[in-house]
């Protein structure tokens, strides 16, 4: 372990991040009210506080994700950061941009597209700071001469795909693909699902990362088995979008590869992590059983989601499902189940790694109040919006106001859920600000002993 | 695409329509979708709906000829396809050939 304070950029990451997800929930609860009451904050249009949610949230997997990077490669792999200083651009230019973003849709000014409904002349500096961060991560990776363990190609293989598919998604802006509807939203759906599908790389890495790191051994970062999640979910991430074409008129071999193209990532995922939980002792459960808890939680959601991802992508019931709540069911049960409990790991393994036990031990009970309150929540949540999505799937195009009235109820739990599952959030949000803001005040002082780092398999 | 559909377009995005709307599935939910809302309901139904809002959705207080562009546009997308498709087969891999492709 280095003792400078490189890594202190990832922590402040992290640190924003948590913030981005706490306020980002706020505006969904805001949101699902709307939904129900449309009065309710009228001052506050829906066309507003929907785009702040989604920017907050899909915020807050990217500058964890990206946090733990940066603070993985100094701390724990031995690799000092190519530039702190571009690090520190980087985060700085972040805050600038997501201020200016919440700022624009505060005012309405808007871009108006599906997920990046602010204008696109933001799109620069977000471009310019992914640019640093290749650069930091790629010139700092290559520091390892030995043979990459597979989060390290997650890793980069996500900052690669991020600026592909971010790219792809102003392709719009180009009168050839903005004059023809079914090119342009072919092309949104595809750049949105491989945008997706490079977060996921980042995310995934992590996981693989901290499965590695809390066993203390590299197998599950070199084994064929992750090399063969890696594989698959480029492939994924190259084509696994286009379950949400289906309904699209496009062409005929674009459909019959999007069957084919299963939910195989996601089983293999699952299956990684749970023989990784089998393989544990219980000195390692222990000694992470933060980390180690959500991690569960991320593999029980996964399967949970594979379930309906399979369903959804045989295009016969992808019929009646596409464009319905099942479609945010499928979102939601992702981004809240799979990455942000991967994410929650991630922040709660490094407080267990930087800080001595007496510093966090007094909050496990509150944890674990906020952990079961947030996955019951996501349970009920999730039940709610499929059931909606049923509800909508039956609707027969006559009367859009009756279909909401009927599916009212579902709307009405699925919102109550949303409030709860934000309290669980928010506790567990407040003690991990906390703890990594500790880290951060304590300075240089150098960490206490932590596992060996784990041997090659 | 007309100039006329254009602004349209420009409009759509500049208030944020997609938020509650959705075309071909793409969108939010808190209105119906309007890939062809212009065959559906006709284009005097959609300019009374953009013009005076309802519970739901604001009165953006456009003026005529941008209610007029919107309509242009809407019309624009509705020539593209049918959502959801009304004519299909459904084949023994599950998959679907979709007749009412206007290509």
């Amino acid at each position: 372990m280095t003792t400078n304070t490189s890594h202190f950029t990832g922590l402040r990451f992290m640190r924003l991040g948590m913030l981005a997800l706490g306020i980002g929930m706020l505006f969904g609860v805001i949101g699902g009210f709307q939904f129900l009451f449309p009065e309710f904050l009228q001052e506050l249009l829906f066309t507003k506080t929907r785009p702040m949610h989604v920017s907050m949230v899909v915020s807050w997997i990217f500058l964890v994700a990206i946090g733990g990077i940066y603070f993985y490669l100094p701390r724990q792999c031995n690799l000092p950061l190519f530039s702190t200083k571009l690090a520190k651009a980087h985060f700085w230019i972040f805050l600038v941009t997501g201020i200016a973003i919440i700022a624009c849709y505060l005012s309405g000014n808007f871009g108006g597209r599906e997920y990046f409904e602010f204008p696109p002349i933001l799109s620069l500096p977000i471009f310019v700071m992914w640019t640093l961060f290749g650069v930091n991560y790629f010139k700092t990776a290559r520091q390892y001469r030995k043979p990459w363990p597979v989060y390290y190609w997650m890793w980069g293989t996500g900052i690669v795909f991020f600026f592909i598919t971010y790219a792809e998604s102003h392709l719009y802006l180009i009168p050839y693909f903005r004059d023809n509807m079914v090119r342009e939203i072919m092309v949104q759906w595809k750049s949105y699902g491989a945008l997706t599908g490079s977060w996921n790389m980042l995310v995934y890495g992590t996981a693989l990362y901290l499965a590695a790191r809390i066993s203390g051994c590299e197998k599950y970062a070199r084994s064929k088995m992750a090399f063969g999640l890696y594989f698959l979910g480029l492939f994924n991430l190259m084509f696994g979008w286009a379950h949400h074409t289906y309904l699209v008129p496009s062409d005929t071999w674009i459909r019959t590869l999007a069957y084919a193209v299963s939910m195989t990532e996601l089983y293999i995922f699952g299956k990684i992590i749970w023989d990784w939980r089998a393989s544990l002792e219980d000195w390692q459960k222990g000694r992470h059983c933060n980390a180690y808890r959500f991690l569960i939680a991320a593999d029980i959601w996964v399967f949970v989601n594979l379930g309906l991802a399979l369903i959804i992508s045989v295009p016969f019931f992808n019929l009646f499902t596409h464009g319905t709540h099942i479609t945010v069911a499928h979102a939601m049960g992702s981004t809240i189940g799979i990455n942000t409990m991967i994410l929650l790991a991630s922040i709660f393994y490094v407080i267990r790694e930087e800080l001595p036990e007496a510093a966090h031990a007094g909050c496990s009970s509150q944890l674990r109040i906020g952990y079961w309150t947030t996955n019951i929540s996501l349970a009920v949540f999730f039940t709610a919006l499929v059931l909606a999505g049923v509800g909508k799937g039956l609707y027969d195009g006559n009367s859009f106001q009756e279909m909401m009235t009927n599916i009212r109820p579902f709307l009405l739990v699925f919102t109550l859920s949303g409030v709860t599952m934000m309290i669980g959030i928010w506790i567990i949000l407040w003690h991990g600000f906390r703890l990594l803001g500790q880290i951060i005040a304590r300075g240089e002082s150098p960490a206490p002993a932590a596992v060996a780092a784990p041997e090659p398999a | 695409m007309g100039e006329e559909a254009r602004h349209g377009q420009m409009l759509y995005q500049q208030y944020n329509c997609t938020a509650c709307h959705q075309f071909y599935g793409l969108g939010g939910y808190m209105g119906p979708d309007l890939t062809n809302v212009i065959s559906n309901r006709g284009e005097a139904y959609s300019r009374a709906f953009i013009t005076a809002g309802t519970v739901r959705m604001p009165n953006f207080g456009l003026n005529e000829e941008e209610v007029s562009a919107l309509v242009t546009y809407l019309g624009f997308v509705d020539q593209t396809g049918t959502y959801p498709p009304e004519n299909y087969d459904v084949l023994w891999t599950g998959d679907v050939a979709q007749e009412d492709d206007p290509r």
